[in-house]
């Protein structure tokens, strides 16, 4: 333990916990009623992983239907029901409680906090998501209704009216769907209030907001933009319950309603909701590239600026998703332009990235592996995001297989790789012991090699012209092949993610002990024992820069000097 | 010795943090705000947009509901200036006059909507104009109703005396809430009453 020397010791109680023997339902228990911060964030994380493992599910069933042509594997209504479910349990119940397991888990420890701002709101909105997710799944069985038609939802994961009115998608299937959607959306909200509050009002001594890790103003940030993101989906969901229960007109275009405004409000909601769900990553790639480069983050002043300004730029560019509805040149040209301008704060970003690792002592262990790839990969998701954002490409491009290849550029290429990053960095602060590294970088190269093989193969793919969303297709049109490239890539992924799953499970019992700091890191989390006791510092620390640890560990050459 | 520095000879600073309970409270609004914000859109677009009548000329200018609504954000203003001063009576006395002119604003909307549903005909089914109506308005009255049921709760505790003079601070964050309510009515009513009739 290296952390041994370190003068620290005043700043921890050091007693031996005195634990009592306690039985399963007591541990289930406490588990269930608490309000600690740290147990919140694993509640969401082993939410999110467990909907993971579901929604990775529905992909596979997805593509072993597209492997080959004319294949019947499983029935049409069934196919539309797993791309449904696929896409709303990723972005719902994966992509959003990951913010918040990384939210909860790390901001306090990072200010110097003892826990959240509220800790009993935090617990509510951990139950509020939760209950979203059970609500969904229950569409499987209670989505017949009183009508006998449907189960689960078969209307995609935006929904587009009208389809989605009662004349056109009875049972009551969509109901569900809107009703997960609104719960998680309170329980979201809820968690955004906690976020801010915790980073405004909760920071220790000396903490100023410029001398905050960059991770927390990633997620101040992110949550700040949930608070005018994830509302307007609210709102369009209560519309669309009001039509669906109460004989509204707001989405029923026989009545004079209009299907184009439901576009606008989901994207005025969905194209944010992206960056909601990238910043984590963002906030991760700021934490273990400069530790793993061992030099401090290059440029952290405009790294924050850009992070805001990403945020700004990120609410104005939504109707890009509509390019082939026939929009007005002057509106079209506007959000080609608007959806470019969000290129140059995220390249701020990536250069800044590579400037830390420029000239640093760079150590590949796996958390770096996963950044290092996310670098890249990241830049060719925003590459084909420009090709995208050229309205008159996007035309010929629109609902073919290029737009998902894009997309989960993004969603896998840049926030998984991100999140088994962080996964497998902070680790050992939560549980007490290392991750193997061996498992870690089979788990790695698996994965980078069944993502590339799926997502790379399918923009060609797409610029062959398949469509999206369909259910087969004949073996004249070429795309056999590629197909079964793409499926191939899929179960490589699923082998890699099974590798995952074994490494986080036998290291809680056989994984090396980790120590307070096992990565040599610089933020207040890696001063507490691991796993940090419930208070998490005994006494409230004093910080003087942006790396308290360095201070510590190098009081000849500390960083507040050159602050 | 309250803290540790982390470095040896830090010198003890200032260090001032906004309430938490404010914060929360801005952050709510502004979530509330874009909710609001949509559903104004959908009103606003669909002006003139429906099919049949009946038609928004039915309206009539709610203005003694208005004078109530505006007048108690007055009230509530009054009574945190009084817990402040630690002024008790004064607290419960301004605080119920606020949930009486809430009440009253509550009651006025009950009844324009019962001359609507039983006299013109307009329910939330009938027409765009209906549908965008009911659920503009009915989403600021369920604000009021909310507000409402708050307000009291602290009004039996004032009354049990459980709230004194050192909660003041929540007394205040409260009433930021009910502010909100009050400001989101100058708008709906700008848009429902004047723009859109």
């Amino acid at each position: 333990m290296a952390d041994s020397t370190l003068p620290i010791h005043g700043s921890l109680d050091l007693t031996p916990p005195q634990e009592r023997e306690q039985n399963l339902i007591e541990i289930l228990h406490s588990w269930v009623i608490t309000v600690d911060h740290k147990k919140l964030g694993l509640l969401y994380m082993i939410m999110a992983i467990f909907f993971l493992l579901v929604a990775g599910l529905e992909a596979i069933l997805i593509r072993i239907q597209l492997v080959v042509p004319d294949n019947h594997f499983v029935s049409p209504a069934t196919f539309n029901r797993l791309f449904t479910m696929h896409g709303t349990t990723m972005v719902f119940l994966v992509g959003m409680p990951l913010v918040f397991a990384w939210g909860n888990y790390i901001i306090p420890l990072q200010i110097g906090a003892r826990d959240m701002a509220f800790p009993r709101l935090n617990s509510f909105s951990f139950w509020l998501t939760f209950l979203g997710g059970v609500l969904l799944y229950y569409s499987f069985i209670g989505g017949p209704g009183l009508y006998g038609t449907g189960s689960a939802p078969d209307i995609t994961w935006w929904a587009y009216a009208p389809l989605t009115l009662k004349a056109f998608s009875p049972g009551n299937a969509p109901d569900y769907w809107a009703l997960a959607l609104l719960t998680t959306g309170f329980g979201t909200l809820g968690g955004a209030i906690n976020i801010i509050a915790t980073v405004v009002s909760m920071r220790c001594k000396g903490m100023t907001l410029m001398r905050m890790p960059l991770f927390c103003w990633l997620l101040f940030v992110d949550a700040a933009l949930i608070l005018v993101t994830i509302t307007p989906l609210t709102a369009a969901q209560v519309m669309l319950l009001i039509d669906r229960y109460l004989g509204g007109h707001f989405f029923d275009t026989q009545a004079g309603g209009s299907a184009v405004i439901w576009m606008h409000f989901f994207w005025i909601f969905g194209h944010p909701e992206v960056y909601v769900l990238v910043f984590p990553a963002f906030a991760i790639a700021s934490e273990v590239i400069p530790v793993f480069s061992r030099k401090a983050i290059f440029g952290y002043p405009a790294m924050v600026a850009a992070s805001v300004g990403i945020a700004f730029v990120s609410l104005g560019v939504w109707a890009h998703h509509m390019f082939t509805v026939g929009m007005t040149s002057a509106g079209n040209a506007f959000f080609v332009l608007s959806t470019m301008l969000v290129g140059i704060p995220t390249g701020i970003k990536i250069f800044n990235w590579l400037a830390t690792m420029w000239g640093g002592r760079i150590r590949f262990a796996t958390p770096m592996l996963f950044c290092t790839a996310f670098l890249f990969q990241f830049l060719i998701a925003g590459l084909t995001g420009i090709i995208l954002s050229t309205g008159a490409w996007d035309w010929q491009l629109h609902n073919s297989y290029f737009v998902p290849a894009h997309f989960h550029y993004v969603l896998i290429g840049a926030i998984v790789f991100n999140v088994f990053a962080g996964i497998y960095y902070w680790y050992p602060k939560a549980t007490g012991r290392m991750m193997s590294e061996t498992l870690g970088k089979w788990h790695f190269w698996l994965f980078l090699i069944g993502f590339h093989v799926t997502f790379d193969t399918m923009h060609f793919v797409g610029f062959e012209g398949m469509p999206r969303w369909i259910y087969t297709y004949p073996a004249d049109r070429g795309w056999q092949h590629l197909n079964l490239v793409i499926s191939i890539g899929g179960l490589i992924q699923a082998v890699a993610i099974l590798v995952f799953a074994w490494n986080l499970i036998s290291s809680l019992f056989i994984g090396k002990k980790a120590g307070n700091d096992p990565w040599d890191a610089w933020t207040l989390e890696w001063i507490t024992p691991s796993p940090p006791p419930v208070y998490n510092f005994a006494t409230e620390p004093v910080v003087h820069s942006r790396r308290p640890l360095w201070d510590l560990k190098h009081p000849e050459d500390p960083d507040w000097k050159y602050d | 010795m309250s803290a540790i520095p982390l470095i040896p000879g830090g010198a003890e600073q200032e260090w001032h943090l906004p309430s938490r309970g404010r914060v929360g409270m801005y952050c709510l609004i502004i979530g509330e705000t874009a909710i609001f914000t949509i559903f104004v859109v959908a009103y606003v677009f669909y002006i003139g947009k429906s099919l049949y009548g009946p038609t928004p000329q039915i309206l009539e200018v709610p203005i003694l509901n208005t004078i109530c609504l505006l007048s108690s954000s007055v009230t509530i203003w009054l009574s945190e200036r009084a817990i402040e001063r630690g002024n008790m009576r004064g607290f419960g006395l301004w605080w119920a006059i606020t949930i009486a002119l809430g009440a009253i604003f509550l009651f006025g909307t009950g009844m324009e909507w019962y001359r609507l549903i039983y006299h013109d005909g307009l329910t939330i089914s009938t027409n765009l104009f209906g549908t965008t109506f009911y659920s503009l308005v009915g989403l600021h009255a369920t604000h009021v109703i909310v507000g409402l049921i708050m307000l009291t709760t602290v009004l039996i505790f004032t009354a049990t005396g459980h709230v004194r003079a050192e909660h003041s601070e929540r007394i205040q964050v409260l009433a930021l809430y009910w502010h909100f309510v009050d400001a989101v009515w100058v708008v709906v009513f700008t848009v429902v009453y004047i723009v859109g009739r």
